[in-house]
C-alpha cells in the first residue's frame, strides 16, 4: 500500500490504538514503553505489524533509539525513502 | 529511582508465583538418582522436565571417560584456548563432531548459549541482516542484540512470511543470514525446514540451524532436523549443545565454509571464556559414540514421546501441534499453571512451568520433556497423575462422566 509522509503519523497512531485496544489515548508525544505499557515482545510484534502496514523493514536493534510515537513515525518515513 | 527499583515488577511476579507453595523457578534437587528420578523435598520424584532426551547422564561409558580425563588432564583448563592452548580433548571432540556431521570444521564453545551469541554477533556486520523466527530461543535474540546487524523477525514457522520479509530486504546492501531451529523448545514443533531453506537459497541468504533440541532426536543418524529434512548440504552453519541429548554442557558450531576457522580469533565468546574442562569433553565424546552405536535410544525416545503425547490428547489436554519429546500441556492461565505444577510436585512428578512471558502467544505451559530412559510404567504414572490433578482442578471431565458421555 502506498503511503505519503503525511499519512504515516496518523496511520502509526491508528495502528497503536488498535494494538492497545483503544485503552490509552495515543498522541505523537506518547512514549511507547512507558505510556502504552508494552513489554519487549509486544513492542516487537507491533513493529512486525507496522512493517507490513508500510511495507518496510525496521530492525529491532533500532528500537532502543525510539521513545515516542513521533520518532517511530519519523523512522518509518526515513525507511520508506530508503 | 534506586538501582534495584527497576526489578519491582519482576519481583512481584515471582512473589505471586511463590505464593502457591513451591517456587517453580527455584526447585532444589536434593539428589539425582538416575536420568529419570531425583529426591525433591524429601520425596522420590519422576523427572519429566530435564531435556535429558537420550538419558545419557548416567551412562557408564561417559562416566568412566570423564573420570579418566579428570585423572589424566585435571579439573579444568583455567582459561581460554587462545591464551592457555587447546587440549587433546578439544581437538578430538572437534574432529569427531565434524566427522559426525560430515563437515570440514567444528568449533566447541563453553555453552550452547555462547555458541549462538558468538556466531550471530561475529558473523553479522553492521550492514548485514539477521532474519530470525519470532519464537527464537533467548540465545538467538541475545546474539542479535550483541551484533551490530539489522535484525528482522518473521512469523513463527511461516515460510510465506519469511519469503515476504527476505523480499523486502532484497534491495538493501549486506548479507542476509536466516536463523532457524530444528525443534522449538516451548511447543516442541519443528520448522518446515525444506521449504524454508529453499526460500533462503532463492534469496541468496545464508542459513543457520540451531539443532539444540533435535540433535540425537531427529534424523536417521540423529543429526537433527537438517538430516531428516534432507537439507544438510544447503545449511551453512549448524549450532548445537552438549547439554541435552549428550548429557553434559557446552555448545558447538559445524560448517563447511572454507574460512570458518577465522571465527576462532574473531569470536569473543570463544576467545574470552575459559574453555570446557577435559572431563566434560571426554563424556561428550563418549556420549557421541553411544549415540552413534545405539540408534535404539532414539527409537525408544520416539515411542515414549508418542505414548506421552497421545496419552495427554486422549485425556483431553491441549498439547503442542505435533508429537515430539517436548510435550507442552496448555493451561488456561498462570494461576492455574502454578497450582497444577505444585500439585504435580507434591505427587512426585517434576515438569517445567513455562509462564506467559516465556512462551509463544503468552500461553501458560506445563512443559514435559521425554527421556529414552523413561519406562512405560513411569509414563503411565505421569499420565495418571496429570489426569487426577486435571480432574480435581476441573480442567478435565471426571472419568465417570466421560464414560457416561460415551
Amino acid at each position: 500500500m502506498s503511503v505519503t509522509d503525511d499519512e504515516i503519523l496518523p496511520a502509526v497512531i491508528a495502528a497503536l490504538e488498535e494494538a492497545t485496544q483503544h485503552k490509552v489515548p495515543v498522541t505523537p508525544a506518547t512514549v511507547l514503553r512507558q505510556d502504552l505499557n508494552l513489554d519487549s515482545l509486544a513492542e516487537m510484534d507491533l513493529i512486525m505489524a507496522l512493517e507490513d502496514r508500510f511495507d518496510v523493514s525496521i530492525s529491532i536493534n533500532h528500537l532502543p533509539e525510539i521513545d515516542t510515537v513521533a520518532e517511530l513515525a519519523a523512522m518509518i518515513a526515513k525507511m520508506k525513502k530508503g | 529511582m534506586a538501582l534495584f527499583d527497576k526489578f519491582a515488577p519482576l519481583l512481584k511476579h515471582y512473589a505471586d508465583v511463590n505464593a502457591a507453595g513451591h517456587n517453580p523457578f527455584k526447585v532444589n534437587i536434593e539428589q539425582v538418582l538416575s536420568p529419570t528420578e531425583a529426591m525433591v523435598n524429601g520425596r522420590e520424584t519422576l523427572l519429566v522436565g530435564t531435556n535429558n532426551y537420550l538419558g545419557l547422564t548416567f551412562e557408564p561409558e561417559c562416566i568412566e571417560a570423564a573420570i579418566d580425563a579428570l585423572r589424566r588432564e585435571g579439573t579444568g583448563t583455567t582459561g581460554s584456548r587462545v591464551a592457555n592452548g587447546s587440549y587433546e580433548q578439544h581437538r578430538r571432540l572437534e574432529e569427531e563432531l565434524a566427522d559426525f556431521f560430515g563437515r570440514k570444521s567444528a568449533m566447541v564453545f563453553s555453552t550452547g548459549h555462547h555458541a549462538n551469541l558468538g556466531l550471530l554477533s561475529t558473523l553479522a556486520g553492521p550492514h548485514d541482516h539477521l532474519v530470525i523466527d519470532a519464537d527464537s530461543h533467548a540465545s538467538i535474540y541475545d546474539g542479535c542484540k550483541l551484533s551490530s546487524a539489522q535484525v528482522t523477525r518473521f512469523k513463527h514457522n511461516n515460510p510465506a512470511d519469511l519469503d515476504k520479509r527476505l523480499g523486502r530486504l532484497a534491495s538493501l546492501p549486506g548479507e542476509k543470514i536466516v536463523v532457524l531451529e530444528g525443534i522449538y523448545s516451548m511447543l516442541g514443533d519443528r520448522a518446515p525446514l525444506k521449504e524454508m531453506v529453499a526460500i533462503c537459497k532463492r534469496h541468496g541468504a545464508y542459513v543457520v540451524v540451531d539443532e539444540a533440541h533435535s540433535l540425537g532426536v531427529l534424523g536417521r543418524h540423529g543429526r537433527g532436523l537438517c538430516e531428516e529434512a534432507e537439507v544438510e548440504d544447503q545449511v551453512d552453519f549448524i549450532v548445537g549443545t552438549f547439554s541435552k541429548s549428550l548429557g553434559a554442557v557446552g555448545g558447538f558450531i559445524v560448517s563447511n565454509h572454507p574460512e570458518f576457522d577465522v571465527l576462532r580469533v574473531a569470536c569473543r565468546t570463544y576467545k574470552f571464556t575459559a574453555s570446557l574442562p577435559p572431563s566434560v569433553m571426554a563424556s561428550v565424546r563418549a556420549a557421541l559414540g553411544v549415540m552413534r552405536k545405539k540408534p535404539e535410544l532414539r527409537l525408544r525416545l520416539k515411542a515414549n514421546s508418542k505414548l506421552l503425547y497421545d496419552g495427554m490428547v486422549a485425556l483431553g489436554f491441549q498439547v503442542g501441534p505435533e508429537v515430539s519429546p517436548v510435550v507442552a500441556v496448555h493451561l488456561p492461565n498462570l494461576e492455574m499453571g502454578v497450582r497444577f505444577w505444585n500439585m504435580l510436585l507434591e505427587s512426585g512428578v517434576y515438569v517445567n512451568l513455562a509462564p506467559p512471558q516465556a512462551t509463544p502467544n503468552g500461553v501458560t505451559l506445563l512443559r514435559c520433556s521425554v527421556c529414552a530412559a523413561h519406562t512405560k510404567e513411569q509414563l503411565v504414572r505421569i499420565l495418571d497423575v496429570f489426569q487426577a490433578i486435571g480432574t480435581e482442578l476441573g480442567l478435565l471431565q471426571a472419568p465417570a462422566r466421560r464414560v457416561a458421555a460415551q
